[in-house]
């Protein structure tokens, strides 16, 4: 679908003109919906249902074929112990080594996602930053996660942002495009709102929070926000996005949180890896964990399972 | 020394050294002091601090600054409250160890530290009142909301009292942190030891690191430095004595501090509100009303 | 069958421990009343009977007066600030070491979410206590002079909604300033002012400082015209607190009455909408709507209503009601059959009168008081459901054009607790707040309190102050 184009002052008008985000509201609604209980079923529901939904990530500069073949095999078989623990829904690395990835992953269904448009800081020219993308595409990957202009954002020029995301996505081809706000240095829930609207109309598949190479990283309350975001862009304009919060998300009560926010934000249309991602890397060995005690009854540790 | 007869069971004494950061290092230039008690014989060799200890405890004090300034005036009450439940637990040692530094007798000594305790118990009370007794809602002649509050001003040095090892002590630092300010604060050099103790019940509430910071040593050595330094903003002239507390009010006026000149301060009185107020801004803002 | 669906969560009873019956407690102990007269406290949620509780005669209620006057003369007057200031640090402390069980306690015999109890009302009330303890040995400086006194014996009556809550607002600054009370929390919620006097005896409070009789109307009517009282402090309907002030016009008894509300919550067009969707909630089914100052009007801008609308309806299909010990729930019981058909009542004129009645899908327990959260669309100023407090999670929706429009309605009330404003805009909401008659605005926010924030009403809302320095006044002699 190609983005439509805005004029402008229509575009700065447009974003402007979104509801404000009072933060104490939201965060206070945030650490609300942080405090539900999920146990027993529920509980046995959301580990699977996170496990499936998590892009398992590697983003380093030492990266070698190696470890990604690691992290490949760990993606399609999770839990060495047990077979019937559900596969991730993608490995995501740098675009060099995207050709591994897809030769481990292929025929799997686990996706290959690549970043690409000079991950983390974007701080390029947009032939660079397309060049990045052709080459990511080319080995193999199913999955672009863009880094957008956050200087040009921050400087008002939303025009630039939303002509680099449009020519991002049409370079991506069949691919999806994955957006990242960089939401750590967007800083506002405002500027969140505005930037995931801007992503939304030049044609993102998907919103993502953070490179994870910035602190912060994904929270509760900036992923609400995303996540009425993509709910009422859906209800104004008829087109489902996905919503991805990736860094700091360490623990399996952390995951759980976020499928709640999910859950009672958005409903559960966007309850599955199609729609809803989580980046992280040792958050897995954490669902697992919490996943085997739950069928043994007994605490895990970290002996029994793969560090990648 | 005392008796020559060998104990049965030897003690376990204390090493007392600095407090800073919420942490206990020894001077970083290895020194160390005799303490004595008012017969001169040996209590203990405490930590003889540096210029640089006292640059570090600023450091530290200006890092906790923003999170201590931050937390809601309910928590630093409710933080500063524990301490005073953990100096009750050990009222027993304090009594001995005041008694030891200042001389006293049994129930001066049980005096002086039920009254320290109640004391913090005081300044702990006010953390959620002082906006409400210094603040004001302003009636400005025009269509404006103008509201002044009191906030903290920063890092608050200060030169203990000499003979009140711990009343005196508490009387001077509760009520600089109770707003949310950080002390640097200079222990007695006669008198050290309980101001250290004090400095290890902190170490084990919820007092963050750094909120508090502690040195022992000469005051005449460490004062000038903490008074003359660019980053401090308040600083207590209590522990120092003519014409030193002078000279040092003068180098305090090179980045403006806010002072208290040294008084005859009678500790057992209940204090009034300036320590406090010394160390509160007032920042007033003004905002339209109109539909 | 829902993809996510949430487990039962139960907080666990095991934690309180309920006798089968349950004393006065006069003069530091429990013990029986004159005419051995009972009455059961019931959970609303399941209808289970809790305990049985004695109710308290006049000759029992004058037992408690004096107590609390030998008290007042012979030990707590007396007795230094400071000292008084750490009893009530003692009292905050083990209210925060028994706060679990409080909590469940709460949630039993009120009917409210355990999550509300647990995150809300407890935690506040370890707070009013702590607050209080700072002033007791202050009060030079509260600004009523260099030494105010205390007013000596107060008699307090608290009403259902928030037991121990208003119990503590109640307490806390009568003792910091140097009272002796008698208090009568609600008849069908007493268990936790009951344990609220062991918490005194596990304090060691002076015998006869605090003194809780149980019992209903007539207990309170003993109580608030008994003439050895020298205040009056009343939380509760506005036709009780009515009488109240009739009886002790002619008396020189100090009166203090928080009372009904028929607040507005006023929602601009520029407001921040996911935020004020949330204040329109929380305004009015928090606690299921039995607050006093609970935003039971919503009064939305017209060129905004069908936004605001779609999405408060979408939001309340996420409300969850059910067992009030389970911690996912956000709606809980209703606190009587006498409340329920009260809501029910005010619910049918509603319809009767030509509002709309709308409720999201919510599937009521069968045992129990229960009743959904519930819209009325198409009202307007003349109706019944405007005007009435119904105290209960029924909201009422009216609509606006104009800032001045929007006072105008808000105000256009004999009741005066509070109000609420939804902009971005930070002129209108000061300008708003100068001309709404309510003794607490919130702005971008709803339903919080805090010890140090004065909260009472203007108009047939009540008069004087709870909470902050202003709330010192009601207990001292100024």
């Amino acid at each position: 679908m190609s983005a439509p184009t805005q004029a402008i002052g229509e575009l700065r008008g447009f974003l402007h003109g979104l509801p404000g985000v009072d933060r104490v509201g939201a965060e206070a609604r945030a650490a609300t919906l942080a405090s539900r209980s999920i146990k027993t079923t529920a509980k046995q529901w959301a580990l699977e249902a996170a496990i499936s939904m998590i892009d398992l990530t590697t983003l380093e500069g030492q990266d070698t074929p190696g470890k990604v073949r690691a992290l490949c095999a760990k993606a399609k078989r999770p839990d060495p112990a047990d077979p019937t623990a559900p596969m991730v829904a993608a490995v995501c690395v740098y675009p060099d080594l995207a050709h591994v990835a897809a030769a481990e992953l292929k025929g799997s269904g686990v996706h290959v996602a690549s970043v690409a448009t000079s991950f983390p800081s974007g701080r390029t020219s947009l032939e660079v930053k397309l060049a990045d993308v052709k080459y990511a595409v080319s080995a193999g990957a199913d999955e672009v996660d863009m880094v957008i202009d956050r200087g040009a954002f921050l400087a008002g020029d939303y025009q630039l942002v939303f002509d680099e995301i449009a020519a991002v996505k049409q370079a991506c081809g069949t691919a999806h495009l994955k957006v990242i706000l960089e939401t750590g240095e967007l800083v506002t829930l405002d500027n969140v709102r505005r930037a995931s609207w801007l992503a939304m109309l030049a044609g993102a598949d998907f919103i993502k929070t953070s490179t994870g190479k910035v602190t912060p990283a994904a929270t509760l309350p900036v992923t609400l926000v995303m996540l009425e975001a993509v709910r009422d862009f859906r209800e104004s304009h008829g087109r489902q996005v996905g919503v991805k919060p990736a860094g700091g998300i360490r623990t399996a009560k952390d995951a759980i949180r976020y499928l709640v926010l999910v859950n009672e934000t958005t409903g559960e249309d966007w309850l599955d890896p199609r729609w809803f991602r989580l980046g992280a890397s040792s958050l897995l060995n954490d669902l697992l964990m919490q996943r085997t005690k739950m069928m043994t009854g007994r605490y895990s540790g970290p002996d029994y399972f793969t560090l990648d | 020394m005392s008796d020559t007869a060998v104990p049965s069971r030897i003690a376990v004494r204390k090493t007392y050294k600095l407090y800073i950061g919420g942490a206990f290092p020894r001077s970083e230039s290895g020194r160390s002091y005799v303490v004595t008690d008012q017969k001169d014989r040996f209590l203990a060799n405490a930590a003889l601090a540096s210029r640089k200890d006292a640059r570090d405890a600023v450091t530290a004090a200006r890092k906790a600054f923003g999170g201590w300034s931050a937390a809601t005036a309910y928590n630093r009450g409710q933080v500063l409250y524990r301490v005073a439940e953990l100096l009750e637990g050990r009222r027993v040692q304090f009594v001995s160890e005041v008694r030891a530094a200042e001389g006293l007798g049994a129930r001066q000594g049980e005096a002086v530290v039920d009254a320290a305790i109640d004391r913090w118990v005081w300044y702990a009370g006010w953390a959620d009142k002082l906006a409400q007794v210094r603040g004001s809602a302003n009636p400005v002649a025009g269509p404006y909301f103008n509201f002044s509050l009191p906030e903290p001003t920063g890092v608050v040095a200060v030169i203990a009292p000499q003979a009140s090892s711990l009343l005196g002590f508490v009387s001077v630092v509760a009520p600089a942190v109770v707003s949310g300010n950080t002390v640097v604060a200079v222990a007695s050099e006669r008198c050290p030891l309980p101001a250290v103790s004090l400095s290890e019940v902190l170490a084990t509430s919820d007092v963050p690191g750094g909120v508090i910071n502690v040195l022992t040593g000469r005051t005449e050595e460490i004062a000038p430095w903490l008074a003359s330094h660019m980053d401090v903003n308040a600083i207590d002239l209590s522990g120092a004595t003519r014409p030193a507390a002078d000279d040092l009010a003068v180098a305090a006026a090179e980045n403006l501090k806010r002072v208290v000149k040294p008084g005859d301060e009678d500790w057992t009185l209940a204090p009034g509100l300036d320590r406090m107020l010394t160390y509160l801004e007032t920042k007033t803002v003004w905002h339209p009303a109109s539909n | 069958m829902p993809k996510f669906e949430y487990a039962p969560a139960p907080e666990s009873r095991s934690i309180v421990s309920l006798r089968e019956s349950y004393g006065l407690f006069i003069n530091g102990e429990f013990g029986p009343g004159v005419d051995g007269h009972a009455f059961k406290t019931i959970s609303p949620a399941t209808e289970e009977v809790l305990a049985e509780v004695t109710e308290a005669g006049p000759a029992d209620v004058d037992r408690a007066v004096t107590a609390a006057r030998k008290a007042y003369e012979h030990t707590w007057s007396a007795m230094p600030g400071r000292e008084r200031a750490k009893y009530l640090f003692r009292i905050a402390r083990i209210i925060q070491e028994r706060a679990r069980e409080l909590a469940v306690l709460e949630s039993l015999d009120n009917g409210k979410p355990i999550r509300e109890s647990r995150d809300v009302d407890i935690p506040l009330v370890a707070a009013h206590f702590f607050y209080h303890a700072g002033w007791a040995d202050k009060l030079e400086y509260a600004g009523y002079g260099p030494a105010p006194r205390a007013l000596g014996v107060a008699g307090q009556v608290i009403p259902w909604n928030f037991p121990l809550l208003m119990l503590a607002w109640k307490i806390a600054p009568a003792l910091a300033c140097g009272n002796t009370v008698v208090l009568k929390p609600a008849e069908t919620t007493p268990l936790t002012a009951l344990a609220f006097a062991e918490i005194c005896q596990q304090a060691d409070l002076p015998p006869g400082v605090v003194n809780i009789v149980t019992g209903a109307g007539e207990t309170g009517r003993a109580l608030v015209e008994h003439p050895g009282i020298d205040k009056v402090a009343f939380t509760g309907s506005t036709e009780v607190g009515k009488q109240i002030a009739r009886a002790c016009a002619p008396t020189r008894k100090k009166v203090t009455l928080e009372l009904g509300g028929k607040a507005a919550n006023v929602v601009f067009e520029d407001a921040p909408v996911d935020q004020a969707v949330e204040g329109i909630v929380n305004g009015i089914f928090f606690n299921q709507g039995h607050v006093c100052c609970a935003g039971s009007r919503l009064l939305v801008q017209e060129s905004v209503y069908s936004d605001v609308l779609a999405s408060l309806r979408r939001r309340l299909a996420t409300l969850r009601l059910g067992d009030p010990l389970d911690k996912n729930t956000d709606v809980g019981a209703i606190n009587s059959a006498a409340q329920l058909a009260k809501i029910r009542e005010l619910s049918e004129i509603g319809e009767a009168e030509g509002a709309q009645r709308w409720s999201p899908p919510c599937e009521l327990p069968v045992k129990g008081f229960w009743f959904p959260p519930t819209i009325f669309t198409g009202v307007s100023q003349a109706h019944r459901i405007a005007r009435e407090e119904i105290f209960g999670p029924v909201l009422s929706v009216l609509t606006f054009r104009t800032p001045a429009e929007a006072v105008e309605k808000a105000n256009n009330t004999p009741y005066g607790l509070s109000a609420g404003v939804w902009t971005e805009k930070g002129s209108l909401i000061l300008w708003m707040a100068s001309r709404l008659r309510a003794g607490v605005v919130w702005a971008n926010t709803f339903n919080k309190f805090d010890p140090t924030s004065p909260f009472g009403g203007y108009k047939e809302s009540g008069y004087g102050r709870e909470g902050g320095r202003h709330g010192l006044e009601a207990y001292l002699d100024v």
